[in-house]
């Protein structure tokens, strides 16, 4: 249950803010960047930019949903970056070549990729279980062949050779997710949205998740009790990368209409999902407001830069120090006790 | 023909920035500290070498610099890790995290660039050349002209083995590692022991940087690194923390990564051969530590 404890590792957030505000006040120049930032996050006309946070947060959010999953369970599955990539690209790939109408195409495509991503998770999961490779440094290194991976597929055998950049060829019309409308946010929120459901209703509701939480906290506990380890061990990476995969899919038919190389990793979606998840001390509700948080960030430090000249990279450089200072209130964020032997 | 003579010449460069992080991962491992940080603090001590070598015009500036924010970044990690007590992974990722977007923006603020920076200004590391070697063939082609950080890190080698096996700090340092109530007993902090572990650790990261951005290129590029840091976390695993082991090791890996960058030109696409060494490393720690869990 969450406790008042929780919360303590919201103090540095807090903290940056008071000091935001403070400088608000007090210097000018502070001010005017602070109205660009929320230009930037939420402004634009018709609050155009805030839709296209929200559609850059449901891309976090998803990433940290899957991140969520296998740190609930104790797993530190930081391979999210090369489940999303194979997700994405097997997705651009079906949607690109299946001929078919979107009511075929997308749950196609759909499953395909949240095949491809649980895939790659289990891997990292084989190593782990079979070969001793901590899951940690195994998972991290199996995102390197995939992001090479899908960089050879759209360099070479699925080139689009006449756009002239490396990038499949792109979806036919009819395929694209709708978009609500004069923005550009596309309806893959709404899977998104169920994905969050879903995960907080297991994680806190169903057996399964009760016996992935336990798992989480106390391995000797799990095992003592009779849960089958290797099972729970294997169906939650298998969930966490298909949760990858799903959203490698809204990329695409979303967001780029095909896979471009680089898409899914120049942007850290992986990353700032990680993140997000520590910042939320892993309580599941309050995952998709500390993503939400760390899209708005991202954005508006856009926004500033348009304004002021800022590199946008400021926004990493607080995520970062947020994290950072997290790290040490919230203590046992990954219980101690699971991290040696699985 | 593969193994020829700009091969030999190339495993150097490859060996030594991999051999350094991996020293740096080394000196922390044994003190128990999971610095898997080594990727972040190597692209820092990348930029920093640029940064010192084009602002002071000399190559000493630039490795001075590397050294010094590798430190503080070793620090920064002790203090958020060892001090405060956050979990190691999670500062990891925060380290690594901050040294990309650091980097980036540092590089917008002080070169107003974006991507990547080269200048004629940035004065690369010396080579070392050794004349004596100019007769004997294969060993001329490897060590003659080498950069000063290759030897550095060769001498690091030695260094760090008998720091850690036959000097006082050494016997704290792992003491710190497999027995803290034995050395606090003994009146030592092993916080204090492993928070000079880490600083040690950055420098050494520095070093490494240093030698992918000012020694046989002279530029930074965004996320230089590329994946190095991990490769030595790997090394580090594998090796179980022993330097004298680490320099083998490196040794392997950076041969496949010359070898990977030689094949490159006969056509192979280059994701592949960019992703040899990430594979190699999963499969090879696979095996060591496989055979570990099944005969123990």
């Amino acid at each position: 249950m969450v406790t008042s404890n929780r919360f303590r590792q919201f103090w540095p957030f807090l903290a940056l803010l008071a000091l935001f505000a403070v400088s608000a006040v007090l210097f000018p120049a502070v001010r005017d960047n602070a109205a660009s930032f929320l230009e930037g996050a939420f402004g634009g006309r018709r609050n155009f930019n805030f839709y296209s946070t929200l559609s850059r947060a449901s891309l976090i959010i998803g990433m940290a949903m899957s991140v969520l999953v296998s740190f609930r369970a104790g797993l530190i599955n930081i391979g999210g970056e090369g489940q999303l990539v194979l997700g994405g690209l097997t997705a651009a790939l079906v949607g690109a070549y299946l001929d078919a109408p979107p009511l075929v195409v997308w749950p196609v495509a759909l499953f395909a990729a949240m095949l491809a991503g649980s895939l790659w998770a289990m891997l990292a999961g084989w190593f782990d279980r079979i070969a001793g490779v901590p899951l940690v440094v195994g998972s991290l290194l199996l995102n390197y062949p995939a992001v090479l991976f899908a960089s050879y597929m759209v360099s070479h055998p699925f080139r689009d050779i006449a756009s002239g950049i490396t990038q499949s060829h792109r979806i036919a019309r009819e395929l694209r997710l709708p978009r609500f409308e004069a923005t550009l946010l596309d309806y893959g929120i709404y899977l998104i949205v169920l994905v969050i459901v879903l995960v907080i209703f297991f994680e806190r509701r169903s057996v399964f998740g009760y016996r992935l939480r336990m798992q989480g906290f106390s391995l000797p506990f799990a095992r003592s009790s009779g849960f089958p380890v290797g099972r729970i061990y294997f169906q939650t990476l298998a969930i966490s990368g298909a949760i990858a995969g799903v959203v490698g899919f809204i990329a695409v038919f979303g967001i780029n209409h095909r896979y471009v190389d680089g898409m899914l990793v120049l942007p850290l979606y992986s990353w700032t999902g990680v993140i997000a998840v520590l910042l939320a001390g892993m309580v599941s509700w309050l995952v998709p407001l500390t993503g939400l948080f760390f899209a708005a960030l991202g954005t508006g430090a856009v926004g500033i830069e348009r304004a002021a000249d800022i590199p946008r990279e400021a926004a990493q450089i607080i995520q970062a120090l947020i994290i950072l200072f997290a790290a040490g209130i919230g203590h046992g964020l990954i219980s101690r006790n699971t991290k040696g032997d699985g | 023909m593969l193994f020829d003579s700009a091969l030999l010449e190339s495993i150097p460069r490859f060996v030594t920035p991999l051999l350094l992080a991996a020293l740096a991962g080394a000196i922390c491992h044994r003190a128990s500290v999971f610095n898997i940080a080594l990727e972040g603090m190597m692209l820092i001590g990348a930029f920093c070498a640029v940064a010192g070598a084009y602002g002071s015009g000399t190559w000493l500036g630039g490795l001075g610099l590397a050294m010094l924010f590798g430190g503080l970044a070793g620090l920064a990690y002790s203090w958020f890790s060892i001090r405060r007590g956050g979990d190691d992974i999670v500062v990891s990722i925060g380290m690594n995290f901050l040294a990309i977007g650091a980097t980036i923006f540092m590089l917008r603020l002080l070169f107003g660039t974006r991507g990547q920076f080269d200048d004629p200004g940035i004065i690369a590391v010396p080579k070392v050349p050794l004349p004596f070697l100019d007769a004997v063939p294969v060993l001329s082609n490897l060590l003659n002209d080498q950069s000063l950080l290759f030897w550095i890190g060769l001498m690091m080698t030695f260094a760090i083995s008998y720091l850690l096996y036959r000097h006082r700090f050494g016997l704290r340092l792992r003491a710190a590692g497999e027995n803290p109530e034995a050395l606090q007993t003994a009146g030592l902090s092993p916080e204090r022991t492993r928070t000079v572990a880490v600083v040690i650790s950055g420098v050494l990261c520095g070093l490494a940087g240093a030698q992918l951005s000012i020694s046989n290129v002279t530029l930074f590029t965004e996320n230089m690194s590329a994946g190095r840091g991990w490769i030595a976390v790997v090394i580090v695993l594998m090796c179980n923390g022993r330097p004298l082991w680490v320099l083998p090791t490196a040794v392997l890996f950076g041969l496949v990564e010359a070898l990977g960058f030689r094949i490159q030109g006969l056509g192979l696409p280059q994701q592949f051969t960019d992703a040899l060494p990430y594979v190699l490393a999963l499969l090879v720690l696979a095996i060591v530590l496989g055979r570990k869990k099944y005969l123990a």
